[in-house]
């Protein structure tokens, strides 16, 4: 499997740290409530098909990617710099 | 025997007997060419086998080859190249291959039928692992391991390529010329020790020249091309995603020649072509499995390419017309053709030899290799003398590569066989005998064609041109079984025959995943691939299904056994785990101390003195250096962190639950570090070094953690903050310099001498050390009046020599991890032992260090239900009563007189020590409430090492609870 970082082009997958779902650039406000932080840090989707979640170009750049996949066809859509995401 | 005497000669060895051989040349083409017959013993009934195929399909003979450490079980022999001096022998015999005693495993076969140990074996229980299992074991099997580390070196290798062609045989070679003259970056790989596939193997002509001419020029222009890489040895053995192969390459003599034996390849290819062939499939009748009985083709093989004649008397025995070549080929070379048998009513004559239409071979004979065949004829029977077998039961396109991502073949009837079903693979197409195309110009053009489509794809204008070939045709009529009594083998490698396959579908397990397990056919070492179709064909007469609704088993990589050595070349020993060396680490070892990992680092346990016979009084000792004198101690694999810019506070206080905006230039502050889910992280100090500069530390453990983090934070959950961060740990070499002495120790090495006015507890700035510039730190982690010292790294080594040396002359000296943990234990110093990942800032007794002016990570999920109170297990200190008895880490915690059961655990011990300063043995731990419960004297249990003790709780700092020591 290979990433192509937006820094340092197509890198083999095991130059990355895998980290989890992308849903995790959406940090809730301190008072957000139990159930808010709840779905933060516990919930997730497990979806049969495309997702988005970050990896961080651990032995390579150092940066925090979005990397857009398909579950089914292990397809790589897209890697984006997660500090440029838009949230 | 052979056709021709060879030019040169080499000398091998097969169970001690000196044999010769051409070099080069397959070692079942040396046996056969010298009459050996018998090869090996079958896996289960230990039945006498021999040369089977002339490829790595081969299932009968598998040799060991070497001795010792080098020793190499279950090789092809149809796949190892005869050398001088190689050593060969054959396995799974005893006491000789020729007199086997465990050859009565075949007289009570029909006790040892499929599944025969589920059911036999399953009573008394407690029989199967100590009796039955050992002894089948014993029985059945293939080669053994040495038991001893392989000394052999393996390489592992990576290539790119726009076209990856798989198989060099006609369609291959067509595949690789179009695609490499129109200019693409081919490879080409194949398995053979030469590239042509079965073109080297049979007698036709190509562009009006000898078929292996034809090979040669193809193989010269490939050469030339710059763009094309040629790979023989090579077999491909995985497709996987993003057109990532696997290849195996097995290198030439390397073993003679101290170099690497295989090599694993990960090519990744922008297209690839299949073109992997065919493999030719027996006919299941009685006792088809005796030394002598081969496969048509290779038949042809050993005749047309070595040049060996595997008989004197050849009878062939097939199903379709390509049956006929081999007959054909015998004859050319003046091989007498026994006999030709065809299942076929219509087969037509095709030279002059017996030829017997509609007819079956029913019964074999010769025990060590074979002397006769009988055959059923026209409603007879009649035997015939033969001394060598050739089968033809047509060919199974190679289609394993485009099944490894969960492909299924797709059933041809005319062929009687699976082919791929196209995009199985994405990016790979096939071409050739792998697709179903059997003639010699078909492959030649599909192989042009294919490429040519590829080439296009990838912006390339390729030309086609295809010579003119042969072009007979492939007529097939089914015949996977021969009706009647007796065992006919279906799978040689795991000795299943027809009837185990009956028996399973009887047993009810009709599907052929089930099949397969119940008689494990196909999970040998070939994995089935000469069995399996005929395996699911008696599978679905039995259930009285078709072929397609029957379907196949999975294949899955890899292609051919590939040993775990080529996988995880590089790996072994040394090469498993990267090694990280302090500067101090040659002046540690110097002193004989023994070294502990800390992750990758490795650190000094202690330092053992003359007359120390026990590591406790070496670490009691140099407690006592830094109580009573000074120690020093390399602490420079604890994680460095710098950070600077604007914003480079409010990163810390946004990832530290205490504020560190407020922190003065020059001091230093304790920080605790918690996860988003409000679980301790980490902990250390951080130094401000100007406005916009600090050093963070990290434990030795977290370092790499904890700089992931904080790039996390950066980059992904406040990208608004502007600040930078790099890892300094290898930059900088640090000592903790501790004691009543450390000052006086310093002040020998400083340029300038310290003072409590400048210097105080917790202070931090630069120095210069004996002319270098550093930096000092007023930081105590044993409780003492103590430094940390830190110099570039290439410094660090004579840093270290000299401050022992000055240390020793004060009556101190170094210290190891084993007096670090005991002197932090004394002071109630948290490590990850105790911030073990389920521990909250409350249970440390942290909680009022998440400050409430501001947010941080964790801080809203630290104040959810159930992660503070009373309930929670809270760190104390545990103090043994009786001062000799030792404690341990890991030991539950009981109220006083309750039994020591699960579920009446009140808590655990995470560290222990025997302190020399306070001559007892203590303890840190967690215990519910424990913050209340201080002078309780509870009960300490550890049944793995059958520890009890009675311990009083009380406050994690054992000594020095004001403090009076480090600040003074
Ligand atoms: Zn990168």
């Amino acid at each position: 499997m290979r990433i192509t970082c937006p820094n340092c082009g197509p890198r083999d997958r095991r130059e990355f740290y895998y980290q989890g779902d992308a849903l995790a650039l959406d940090r809730p406000a301190e008072d957000a409530g139990l159930e808010a932080w709840d779905d933060y840090l516990h919930n997730r989707e497990n979806p049969a098909g495309d997702t988005a979640d970050l990896w961080f170009h651990e032995a390579g750049c150092g940066a925090w990617l979005v990397v857009e996949r398909n579950t089914v066809t292990h397809a790589v859509h897209k890697a984006t710099l997660a500090e440029k995401a838009k949230r | 025997m052979r056709l021709q005497t060879p030019e040169k000669t080499v000398t091998f060895t097969f169970d001690g007997r000196r044999i010769k051989a051409v070099p080069g040349e397959p070692l079942s083409a040396a046996l056969l060419a010298n009459g050996i017959k018998l090869v090996a013993r079958s896996f289960k009934y230990h039945r006498p086998r021999g040369v089977m195929s002339a490829g790595s399909e081969e299932q009968n003979a598998l040799v060991t080859v070497g001795h010792g450490a080098q020793a190499e079980p279950n090789v092809r022999a149809t796949t190892l190249e005869v050398s001088e001096g190689l050593e060969v022998s054959s396995q799974n015999a005893w006491p000789s291959l020729r007199y086997d005693a465990l050859a009565v495993n075949d007289l009570v076969s029909p006790f040892l039928a499929a599944g025969f140990y589920y059911k036999t074996f399953m009573w008394p229980r407690s029989f199967w692992e100590k009796l039955y299992e050992p002894v089948i074991r014993r029985a059945a099997g293939l080669g053994g391991l040495s038991g001893e580390t392989n000394p052999d070196t393996y390489e592992k290798a990576f290539a790119f390529c726009d076209v990856l062609v798989i198989g060099a045989g006609p369609a291959g070679l067509m595949a690789a010329l179009t695609a490499g003259r129109a200019g693409a970056d081919v490879i080409i790989a194949d398995e053979d020790t030469e590239m042509g596939g079965r073109l080297l193997r049979e007698r036709e002509q190509i562009d009006g020249k000898d078929a292996r001419a034809w090979v040669a020029d193809a193989l010269a222009e490939l050469d030339a091309l710059p763009n094309v890489r040629c790979m023989t040895r090579t077999t491909v053995t995985g497709a996987y995603d993003q057109g990532t192969y696997g290849a195996l390459e097995r290198l030439a003599g390397a073993r003679a020649a101290d170099k690497p034996v295989e090599c694993f390849w990960r090519i990744v290819a922008k297209r690839a072509i299949l073109c992997a062939g065919a493999l030719e499939r027996p006919i299941a009748f009685p006792n088809n499995d005796r030394p002598g009985i081969m496969m048509a083709s290779a038949v042809r093989a050993y005749v047309n390419r070595w040049g060996v004649a595997p008989g004197k008397a050849v009878a062939v025995f097939g199903n379709n017309d390509d049956a006929h070549r081999t007959a054909h080929d015998l004859a050319e070379v003046g091989i007498k053709v026994a006999a030709v048998i065809d299942s076929r009513d219509d087969a037509k004559v095709s030279g002059d030899y017996p030829l017997y239409t509609g007819a079956q071979v029913i019964a074999t004979k010769g025990r060590h290799g074979l002397k006769s065949i009988t055959i059923r004829h026209n409603g007879g029977t009649r035997t015939i003398q033969a001394d060598c077998l050739a089968m033809s039961g047509g060919w199974n396109p190679t289609v394993h590569l485009t099944c490894h991502m969960n492909g299924r073949p797709t059933w041809r009837e005319e062929i009687a066989s699976f082919v791929p079903t196209p995009d199985s693979i994405p990016g790979m197409v096939t071409a050739g005998a792998c697709n179903g195309t059997f003639s010699t110009v078909a492959c030649l053009t599909e192989g042009a064609d294919v490429a040519a489509d590829v080439a296009r794809d990838l912006g390339l204008k390729p030309q086609t041109t295809v010579p003119a070939a042969d072009d007979a045709a492939y007529a097939i009529t089914p015949l996977w079984a021969v009706p009647g009594k007796g065992r006919k083998w279906i799978d040689f490698q795991n000795d299943v025959h027809v009837k185990d396959i009956r028996l399973a579908a009887q047993e009810n397990f009709r599907s052929v995943e089930h099949m397969k397990r119940y008689t494990t056919q196909g999970m040998a070492p070939d994995q089935g691939k000469s069995s399996n179709v005929v395996a699911l064909a008696v599978l679905a007469d039995a259930t009285g299904r078709g072929i397609p609704e029957t379907g196949t088993t999975t294949f899955r990589p890899p292609y051919v056994p590939v040993s775990i050595a080529a996988m995880g070349a590089g790996s072994q020993g040394k090469g498993f785990a990267p090694e990280r060396f302090t500067t101090s680490h040659q002046a540690s070892i110097a002193c004989d101390a023994p070294m502990i990992e800390a992750g990758l680092w490795y650190r000094p346990s202690y330092f053992p003195q003359k007359g120390e016979t026990h590591w406790r009084q070496s670490c009691d000792r140099e407690v006592g250096y830094v109580r009573n004198a000074v120690g020093v101690c390399d602490v420079s694999t604890l994680g460095k962190i710098d950070i600077q810019g604007p914003d480079a506070a409010a990163l810390l206080d946004f990832v530290y639950t205490n504020m560190f905006s407020t922190l003065k230039v020059g001091r230093v502050r304790y920080g605790l570090m918690l996860r988003e889910d409000g679980h301790v992280m980490d902990d250390g100090t951080t130094a401000r070094l100007g406005a916009q500069h600090f050093v963070m530390t990290t434990t030795t453990a977290a370092a790499g953690l904890v700089m992931r983090h904080l790039e996390f934070v950066l980059q992904v959950l406040r990208p608004d903050l502007d600040a930078k961060i790099i890892s300094v740990t290898e930059q900088w070499a640090q000592f903790a310099v501790a004691g009543p002495q450390a000052r006086a120790l310093l002040n020998t090495v400083l340029d300038q001498p310290l003072d409590d006015e400048t210097w105080p507890f917790m202070a931090c700035g630069a120095v210069d050390v004996a002319g270098v510039r550093g930096r000092l730190f007023r930081i105590s982690f044993s409780g003492e009046h103590a430094y940390e010292v830190a110099v570039p790294a290439r410094y660090g080594e004579s840093l270290f020599r000299m401050l022992v040396a000055q240390a020793e002359v004060m009556g101190g000296g170094p210290y190891g991890m084993e007096a670090l943990n005991v002197l932090r234990i004394e002071k109630g110093f948290i490590t990850h032992a105790e911030i073990h990942g389920r521990t909250t800032a409350f249970d440390i007794g942290m909680g009022r260090m998440v400050s409430a002016k501001k947010d941080c990570i964790g801080k809203a999920a630290a104040a959810r239900p159930g992660l503070s109170g009373e309930m929670r297990q809270q760190l104390v200190g545990l103090r043994a009563k009786s001062p000799d008895h030792g404690l341990s880490a890991g030991a539950h915690l009981f109220a006083k007189d309750a039994a020591e059961t699960r579920v009446n655990s009140q808590g655990y011990v995470t560290s222990a020590c025997f302190s020399p300063t306070l001559q007892t043995h203590l303890a840190l731990g967690f215990v519910e409430n424990g913050r209340a419960r201080h002078g309780e004297v509870i009960k300490l249990r550890d049944h793995l090492r059958d520890i009890t003790e009675e311990v009083e709780v009380c406050d994690p700092v054992f000594f020095d609870p004001t403090g009076g020591r480090a600040r003074g």
